[in-house]
């Protein structure tokens, strides 16, 4: 198996600390992700480390005993010891005050620090969950919800243990997982892990099931939103995404691994010694070992090894291992680092070994701009939102967040399509039909395309000399009118005649570039019509008489030459009252040219009063 | 109409109408009998074939020798048409010395004398030289698009083959000229274009080259809705004869079966097939008879430099059709037609509903629905395309047009002055019957407008024309 394949793995920088043995006892808080490696009860040392501190804590305290817990608040600032079961030390003298208290008969806890909910297992079964959830040091009571049980049990005794639930944050959502195990009695094929939704408002509800088709020892993770399940047995894991389509039955999806089952990466780590200096060669790392934990969302800690990891997903091996390119697409856009490799997809799917058909492009790009579009609105509302001044209101107003998965028009053109278009070996077929794609997707999303794309077009039909085409495209304005397109037009005319005409179709209707049609109009010696033109649209007082004169003598037509002359003098009479030119109109050559020509009487006189 | 009048004007009337018609058409190469007793050798076709051996040399040896006279006064051009009191000729090489002559009787007023004995008129000016030019150049680019060049014949079999492509192609081919019914849109010889929305055209798009992508031996593809085209793979002047061929020969000659609908009994012959309206309109006519025929007809394009030989495959969904055109090398197998109609089938019904709405809407937003108020012709050479407003729908024997033919006519006369010229230009005419004509010509587009007003002055009919051009040509560039 080539490195290739394998996608999850174990952090490069695990946390390493002193391992567990009769002297050393190893702690760890999921409030903070620390270790606290307790030597001799603490007499010897306490040395903590946590995922980000460059600089371990270290402290020594006097031996009371077996330390059964330790842990420290937030921002380390009191530490609490556990000797006896039921009493807290805390090192300094401080004063608790008991805030609230409730009054149940509870079986285990689970306490998630990141969304601050506790579970407390409930019932002789102890298959009842009662959630509450801290904030600002308040307790609020959650609806309480029960577990179904693989099968009814016979005993009384307590049935569901908190090794086989979880909790961890989904794609926003909080949920509780339930690892069911397989049981004989019922006809599944192998253990479940079922996903309860647990809301912060409302009733908690069965919404998910990850079918694992085997029985074993599972341990779970969470981690980049995707449910990662190991089995021990067989030394794999497998993930599951409940965003990706799964069957639906009207209430439950049911979802099967995303990708075949296979083990985390093989790593090495340096022969565990007292001090990390030693140079001896590294050893392969045991993986799903026995004496591995596994804490929420993604830690794996090996006591035995002294190592803490944070698990990782890596997104480049899973392009290989799922065929079906939407799924592909719909996977890897919800990952956190997605970028790269998506444009990765993006290219290797157009090259000529790797060719995907043009419903599977289709389909890439329509999931890419779906994913653009959704940022593009909330950019506009925000702004939209930010004129209107809901700002001062409140902090509900957020920038919203560019994640990776927003794949946009300059991206693909950059990394993708301008490569693309450049390869020699691509028939031209089918490039024109992918940019073509890639255009008619922006198109069904309402995405405006950007100038740069349809130069791409053009540029690639023009290189292949598919100039109907082209025609054709721009005649159905499916390359959207720009000036700077119109202007790319113009520089066709040479090659391709009609260019010269959808040019200036096109700066008609951008109604903005007048004067660029003035100035097409008169180097083609079209005088005349560019004065009909500016005078169409009202412009003909503001235009130079100089320009236009210029280019009348320089088609050697003097019937063309008087005839705009003319409308020059009597522009001047209607606006002066006298026909003749201001200096300012540095005109006196084209008068002397106009005397030389039809003589001095042929002046307009200028009326008198 | 004139065709119309020549029956009704019988009874009652004094006058009897007869319309142009075609009174010989021949097809000759000079080379081929240059020594006299031999001139036989010289004529490729000739109809009517009835005429006598004598007749036919003297009719090709007289025009041989006005196009040799004549060309002594213009060399590079030489003449195209002869004008006699009877008849008109016109001739066209179409490739080096081979000469191609259609010669129309003019029309014919029939009236009676007081002594009560038939009075025949030839009404010499009536015929447009441009239009009849025109439509012996179709003739050419028609036979040439099913037979490929007299050249290519020639090398393939000799004067034999290609005086038997000639007979098979034009015996049946001239029967289908309405001589009586040729106006200026046989000048222009142009295309209708669908008008659609961008994303509905980009729609398509990506279907054709689906389309192409999946049955790979397809070299070009053309679409075209409501006899309209709204694609083409082929090259503009190849497309501009096949469109001709499929909105006057082909389509035609399907329209009953259509207008039957689903459940007539025209439809039950049909193959059945409940998923998709799909069919094919050259090709096999029932694909589960494993006998049936997968003969295509033999189109040839590009003539000038690549000389592709292709099968045209023209398939149909509701209004949608799309033309398949296949190396012709590669014979169709109805393994090929059913999958061609598995694939193609369903997704261009669904696509052509999808153009029938979004046409409905956009008709709806721009109010188009109802009857234009202005009848007009359209005409851009860049694109070659065409809108009519005067033309009503065509039918496989005649265009029919709502106007006047001697409207038509000064169209005609007005698109002769535009063509001696290349300035911009505009000409308004008021005609005898009261109706204004207005011909403009701007860069490489051509507009005409029959105005029925006639209180009208020079300024109100010069204004009408600028709202016409504001409502209907506003996104081009058209000079007011």
């Amino acid at each position: 198996m080539g490195e290739e394949d394998y996608y999850l793995e174990l952090c490069e920088r695990p946390v390493h600390f002193e391992k567990a043995n009769p002297v050393n006892c190893v702690f760890f808080d999921e409030a903070n992700k620390q270790v606290f490696a307790v030597r001799s009860g603490g007499a010897t040392g306490v040395v903590v480390k946590g995922p980000d501190d460059r600089n371990p804590l270290s402290f020594r305290m006097e031996d009371k005993g077996e330390v059964k817990c330790i842990k420290f608040s937030l921002e380390n600032k009191i530490l609490a010891v556990q000797r006896t079961s039921k009493t807290v030390v805390l090192p300094e003298k401080r004063n608790l005050k008991l805030l609230k208290s409730q009054n149940i008969n509870v079986n285990w806890y689970m306490y998630c620090p990141e969304s601050a909910v506790i579970l407390l297992s409930t019932t002789v079964l102890g298959n009842v969950l009662q959630p509450f959830y801290f904030r600002a040091g308040t307790m609020s009571k959650l609806p309480k919800f029960e577990i179904e049980l693989p099968a009814a049990p016979k005993s009384t005794k307590l049935s569901l243990s908190e090794r086989d639930i979880a909790m961890a944050t989904i794609y926003g959502q909080l949920y509780v997982l339930f690892l069911r195990h397989h049981s004989r009695t019922s006809n599944s094929t192998g253990a479940e892990v079922v996903l309860y939704h647990l809301p912060r408002e409302g009733a908690c509800k069965k919404m998910h099931i990850l079918k694992l088709n085997r029985t074993g020892k599972f341990a779970l993770n969470v981690v980049d939103n995707l449910v990662v399940v190991h089995h021990q047995d067989t030394e794999t894991s497998v993930i599951f995404d409940i965003k990706l389509r799964g069957e639906f039955d009207g209430t439950i999806t049911l979802h099967h691994p995303v990708l075949p089952a296979r083990s985390i990466q093989p790593c090495q780590i340096p022969v565990a010694g007292p001090a990390p200096v030693t140079s001896q060669s590294p050893i392969p790392c045991k993986l799903y070992s026995s004496s591995w934990i596994v804490f929420q969302p993604d830690i794996i800690i090996s006591a035995s090894q002294g190592y803490l990891w944070n698990l990782q997903v890596k997104l480049q091996p899973i392009v290989n291992l799922l065929p079906d390119k939407g799924r592909l697409m719909d996977f890897l856009l919800q990952r956190r680092e997605c970028k790269t490799v998506v444009l990765s997809v993006c290219s290797q799917m157009l090259t000529e070994s790797d060719r995907a058909t043009l419903p599977v492009i289709a389909t890439v790009f329509d999931k890419l701009n779906q994913e653009y579009k959704k940022y593009l609105d909330a950019e506009q509302s925000y702004t939209l939102a930010l004129e209107a001044g809901q700002s001062r209101s409140g902090p509900f107003l957020r920038r919203p967040a560019r994640t990776q998965a927003v794949v946009d028009q300059s991206d693909m053109y950059t990394h993708v399509l301008s490569a693309f278009a450049e390869k020699k070996e691509m028939p031209q077929k089918f490039m024109i039909a992918v940019l073509m794609e890639y255009i008619r997707s922006l198109n069904q999303f309402q995405i405006t395309v950007q100038h740069y794309l349809h130069e791409l077009v053009i540029k690639t039909l023009v290189q292949h000399n598919l100039f109907y085409t082209l025609h054709q495209f721009l005649q159905y304005h499916v390359l959207s009118d720009s000036k700077p397109l119109a202007c790319l037009l113009l520089s066709l005319e040479s090659f391709y005649p009609p260019a010269h005409q959808l040019s200036l179709d096109m700066l008609k209707r951008l109604s903005t570039a007048n004067d660029e049609i003035v100035e097409v109009l008169l180097s083609k010696h079209q005088v005349l019509a560019a004065l009909r033109f500016i005078r169409g649209i009202g412009g003909h007082d503001n235009i130079s008489a100089r320009k236009f004169l210029d280019a009348a003598k320089q088609t050697e037509d003097h019937m063309l030459f008087y005839t705009i002359f003319r409308f020059f003098e009597q522009r001047n009479q209607r606006l002066r009252g006298n026909p003749s030119f201001t200096p300012g109109e540095h005109c006196e050559e084209h008068v002397a040219f106009f005397k030389q020509v039809f003589g001095d009487q042929a002046l307009m006189r200028p009326t008198t009063f | 109409m004139a065709a119309a009048a020549a029956g009704a004007g019988a009874g009652a009337a004094q006058e009897k109408q007869f319309p142009p018609a075609l009174l010989s058409f021949f097809i000759y190469n000079p080379r081929f009998g240059p020594r006299e007793g031999e001139e036989e050798n010289k004529i490729l076709f000739y109809y009517p074939n009835e005429v006598e051996k004598n007749e036919k040399i003297r009719n090709v040896g007289l025009c041989e020798a006005i196009v040799q006279f004549t060309r002594t006064f213009s060399p590079s051009k030489p003449a195209k048409s002869l004008h006699t009191q009877k008849n008109r000729q016109f001739f066209n090489e179409p490739e080096e010395h081979f000469w191609m002559v259609m010669v129309v009787r003019n029309p014919i007023i029939e009236k009676q004398s007081k002594d009560g004995k038939p009075v025949v008129e030839y009404q010499e000016e009536e015929l447009l030289d441009k239009v009849y030019s025109s439509v012996l150049q179709q003739c050419y680019s028609m036979y040439k698009l099913f037979n490929g060049t007299f050249l290519r014949a020639m090398e393939d079999g000799g004067v034999k083959l290609l005086k038997e492509r000639l007979e098979k192609f034009f015996h049946r081919y001239l029967q289908t000229l309405h001589l009586q019914s040729c106006d200026l849109l046989d000048i222009f010889g142009g295309i209708s274009f669908f008008p659609l929305d961008k994303m509905t055209y980009l729609k398509i798009q990506s279907f054709i080259n689906r389309m192409e992508e999946s049955l790979s031996i397809v070299k070009y593809t053309a679409f075209l809705y409501n006899d309209q085209l709204i694609w083409s793979g082929l090259e503009q002047d190849d497309m501009r004869i096949l469109y001709k061929y499929l909105t006057t020969s082909l389509f035609p000659r399907h329209i009953e079966p259509e207008l039957a609908g689903r459940d007539s009994p025209i439809r039950a012959e049909m193959p059945g097939n409940l998923q998709h309206y799909g069919r094919f309109l050259t090709g096999p006519l029932n694909l589960n008879d494993p006998e049936a025929k997968c003969r295509f007809p033999k189109i040839f394009v590009n003539t000038d430099d690549t000389y592709e030989a292709l099968h045209l495959i023209v398939y149909k969904a509701m209004s949608a059709a799309v033309c398949f055109m296949i190396d012709a090398s590669i014979q169709p197998t109805l393994d090929f037609c059913r999958r061609l109609d598995s694939i193609v089938g369903p997704q261009l019904t669904v696509l052509a509903s999808d153009i029938c709405e979004q046409f409905n809407i956009n008709k709806r937003i721009s109010g188009s629905e109802k009857e234009p108020q202005f009848k007009f012709i359209y005409f851009n050479h860049m694109n070659l395309a065409e809108k009519s407003t005067i033309h009503m729908r065509k039918t496989p024997s005649v265009s029919l047009t709502s106007v006047h033919p001697d409207l038509m006519k000064i169209l005609g006369d007005i698109n002769s002055d535009f063509t001696r010229v290349d300035e911009d230009e505009e000409i308004i005419v008021k005609a005898m019957s009261d109706y204004w004509v207005v011909g403009k010509k701007s860069d490489q587009r051509e507009l005409y407008v029959i105005l029925n007003q006639k209180n009208a002055n020079l300024i109100e009919v010069n204004e009408e024309v600028k709202k016409l051009c504001a409502t209907q040509f506003n996104n081009i560039f058209f000079l007011d």
